[in-house]
């Protein structure tokens, strides 16, 4: 690829001709940080917290990311994007990995070029109505007027979802979860469409969370994951296997406490190969060993992860659902580390 | 003794087409001509390289396929589920040629107002422009537009406050201002309202004729005859009567209140109308100035004749002034009208679907295709820029001097 940036004359399509496409770790590396993606902003997911350091359960895996590389989770630019604008900053090269409550499709992962590299959090779309307005079931919905992010899948399913049913919506279209919530409690729109985990991420923010409610429905699959460019599989595997190694951490009871001491060796070869006490893992994704042992030591487990930014002790307070260990009915089952 | 010297006859050498002037300037625009080519080829290759590198093709077979997506407002029939990206384009454009259509003339007419008045006599009047055209000119317009829409969805009532009787509809009964949008009644075109149709566009047709003879009267014996009353008439009384004549062809259909909106006659929704006002308001406090001037440019001799003359003020700037100063004012409209255009692209801040939003928006998102989207909406804009000041540089041509 060509590094001759002539006059930047691409970026006039939002198209500029960044970063090697081949290597990005050797980029990330040079460049001493790992420059990820996330949303612009969805507290428990990923917002700057009140000393401007961002914070959540996609922030989470951006910084294992970087603590897996640099043994430093703090080595991340963080890119806010919106809903339109993440798969341009990802193709472009402006990010490396983007991790925004990004829902895994076939035409995502094919026709735009991109490798989902996993699942984070197993979500569905789902609605929130006023609880005054009387409304119990998503299919009582004709006629309503609703907001919905643009550029996500939501807006195609909300399409899919009132014609199976034959009723009939106004769409208003918004570009930030933000810009959601303001018109939504204004009451331009009678109902707010998006992940269930996002209506609960945002509802926990409302002033008066009570007057609302999520209606039972769950109107599509939602698997949100990270993704990366297609074509650099060396640079995917390392952010799977960093998602992978947080999953495995908790099927195994490595905690960010007992990380530490678990890394001077058990008697579990499963753990001392994930930690870097046994085989060479790490060499054979151009990490150091002690990669993944950076990472958990960094952010926690999945399910310490799970717990602090979105869990049932917190405001926003999801239950584990679909995103248990298979192990307790779950669906997350990290492939072997051998 | 006469000597003549021939110029020595030398052969053409290299250096000339730097150091001889004759042959200089054709070598910097060969040259020129050179650097650009190459720099348009760089690029070329530089894109197709990058798109080769990313995996991605140069085609617009994307824009045949289904969009999937929703689109609020449409003037055409359109469906999110099997309408193609094409069809969703050309949605984006009826509403961006339709803002700006609507933008142009409420610019015009509250230019012209306002440029009228900031010279007016009257301190306080001109004061009080001054601050508007100043307010707008210097604010950036996206901020216009997210101020305005902030206004509307904020401060006015949502539907479900006309249920429970906090606001009720105006007009008797007939429009109901909402923070969604202003519904109001939609005329329904029964049997018979062809006809109906047919009286008042040759009521139209009689106004225009009538003028055109009273003019012609006026130039040929001096008499001014009511024009404005006899156009006034000519404009209602045949189509009322008509209207009455046929049994009332045309009825109104009234918005109601519904379970979640209001419901029939016609709406215009809270983005279209925040980015119109804004649009507009800020074009408008252009064009203001490009009116202050142009009348400033009449030389004062012109004024002072016509009140030599015994013509009314109203008649002095109707009859000399304006009609000078429109010479002055066109050229600078035009671009303004260019202006107002480009900056409908804005209307993604307020979620109102114009080509930007759809093409550029929501169809790139879909189909990773940036370039060929980009490409295609920056023709459709020229098309339309090339296209509006065509149009008004005939109609400059026409406002000029003519020596007779
Ligand atoms: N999963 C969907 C929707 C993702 C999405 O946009 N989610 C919203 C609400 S859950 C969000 O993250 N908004 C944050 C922002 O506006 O930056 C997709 O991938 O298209």
């Amino acid at each position: 690829m060509k590094k001759s940036v002539l006059f930047g004359a691409l970026t006039l399509a939002g198209l500029a001709a960044g970063a090697a496409q081949a290597a990005t770790l050797d980029d990330v590396k040079a460049r001493g940080s790992l420059n990820c993606g996330v949303t612009t902003g969805l507290v428990g997911f990923a917002a700057p917290d009140a000393n401007g350091v961002w914070d959540g359960f996609d922030v989470g895996v951006c910084r294992a990311v970087a603590a897996a590389i640099f043994g430093d989770a703090s080595a991340v630019n963080f890119v806010p994007t919106t809903g339109q604008t993440r798969f341009t900053a990802l193709a472009s090269g402006e990010i490396d990995m983007l991790a925004r409550n990004t829902t895994w499709t076939f035409s995502r992962d094919t026709d735009l070029k991109f490798d989902f590299v996993g699942v984070n959090y197993y979500d569905g779309q789902g609605f929130i109505v006023p609880t005054a307005l009387g409304v119990s079931s998503a299919k009582e919905l004709d006629g309503a007027t609703i907001c919905i992010q643009t550029g996500t899948t939501t807006e195609l399913n909300l399409a899919d979802f009132f014609r199976a049913n034959n009723i009939s919506y106004v769409a208003v279209p918004i570009e930030t979860n933000a810009e959601g919530q303001q018109q939504y409690l204004a009451g331009a729109c009678d109902a707010y469409t998006t992940d269930a985990s996002g209506l609960a991420a945002t509802r926990a923010t409302f002033e008066n969370p009570g007057d609302h409610i999520i209606l039972p429905e769950i109107v599509s699959k939602e698997p949100l994951g990270p993704l990366v460019r297609h074509g650099d599989n060396e640079w995917g595997d390392i952010v799977m296997w960093t998602l992978n190694a947080l999953i495995a951490a908790e099927e195994y009871g490595v905690t960010s406490t007992n990380v530490n001491e678990l890394a001077a060796g058990t008697d579990n070869p499963e753990i001392n190969r994930l930690l870097g006490t046994e085989g060479e893992l790490g060499a054979m994704i151009g990490l150091s060993n002690d990669w993944a042992k950076n990472a958990i030591a960094a952010v926690g487990n999945y399910g310490e992860l799970f717990e602090k930014n979105i869990g049932e002790n917190t405001p926003i307070g999801l239950a584990r659902g679909l995103n248990a260990q298979w192990t307790n009915g779950g669906l997350l089952y990290s492939p072997p580390f051998r | 003794m006469a000597i003549t010297t021939d110029p020595p006859v030398q052969g053409f050498r290299l250096s000339q087409l730097i150091y001889d002037t004759r042959y200089r300037s054709m070598t910097i625009q060969v040259v020129a001509m050179i650097l650009l080519m190459l720099f348009f080829a760089g690029l070329v290759s530089n894109t197709m390289t990058n798109l080769a590198s990313k995996g991605k093709t140069f085609d617009f077979g994307f824009m045949g396929r289904p969009a999937g997506y929703e689109i609020s407002q449409s003037l055409i029939a359109y469906d999110a589920v099997t309408s193609t990206h094409a069809r969703a384009a050309l949605v984006g454009i009826l509403n961006t040629l339709l803002v700006a259509f609507l933008g142009c003339i409420l610019a015009t007419i509250l230019g012209v107002l306002f440029g009228v008045l900031r010279l007016s006599r009257n301190w306080l009047i001109s004061r009080l422009t001054a601050v508007y055209v100043e307010g707008f000119r210097n604010v950036p317009l996206l901020l216009w537009i997210i101020a305005i829409y902030a206004i509307i969805t904020e401060s006015l009532p949502a539907p479900a406050a006309f249920r429970t009787g906090e606001a009720s509809m105006i007009l008797n009964d007939s429009v109901a201002v909402t923070n969604r949008a202003i519904y109001m009644p939609a005329p329904v075109w029964g049997a018979n309202s062809t006809i109906l149709i047919a009286v008042f566009l040759l009521s139209l047709a009689g106004i225009w004729a009538f003028r055109r003879y009273a003019a012609a009267r006026q130039e040929a014996t001096g008499q001014i005859l009511p024009v404005l009353w006899v156009s006034l008439a000519l404009f209602f009384v045949p189509s009322i009567l008509f209207f009455f004549i046929l049994g009332r062809p045309v009825s109104l259909d009234y918005p109601a209140l519904t379970r979640f909106n209001f419901e029939g006659g016609m709406q215009l929704r809270g983005s279209l109308l925040a980015l119109w006002l804004a649009l507009s308001l800020y074009t408008a406090a252009f064009i203001a100035e490009n009116v202050r001037a142009g009348i400033l440019a009449v030389s004062k001799g012109q004024s002072e004749a016509a009140f030599a003359l015994g013509l009314r003020p109203n008649r002095t700037m109707k009859l000399v002034i304006l009609p000078q100063a429109l010479r002055v004012i066109i050229p600078p409209l035009i671009s303004q009208y260019l202006n107002l255009t480009k900056n409908s692209s804005l209307a993604i801040a307020v979620g109102y679907a114009d080509v930007r939003a759809t093409l550029g928006g929501t169809t790139i998102n879909l189909t990773g295709k940036e370039l060929e989207g980009m490409l295609l909406m920056g023709l459709f804009y020229l098309l339309l820029s090339l296209l509006i000041s065509g149009a008004m540089n005939i109609y400059n041509a026409r406002k000029q001097l003519v020596s007779r």
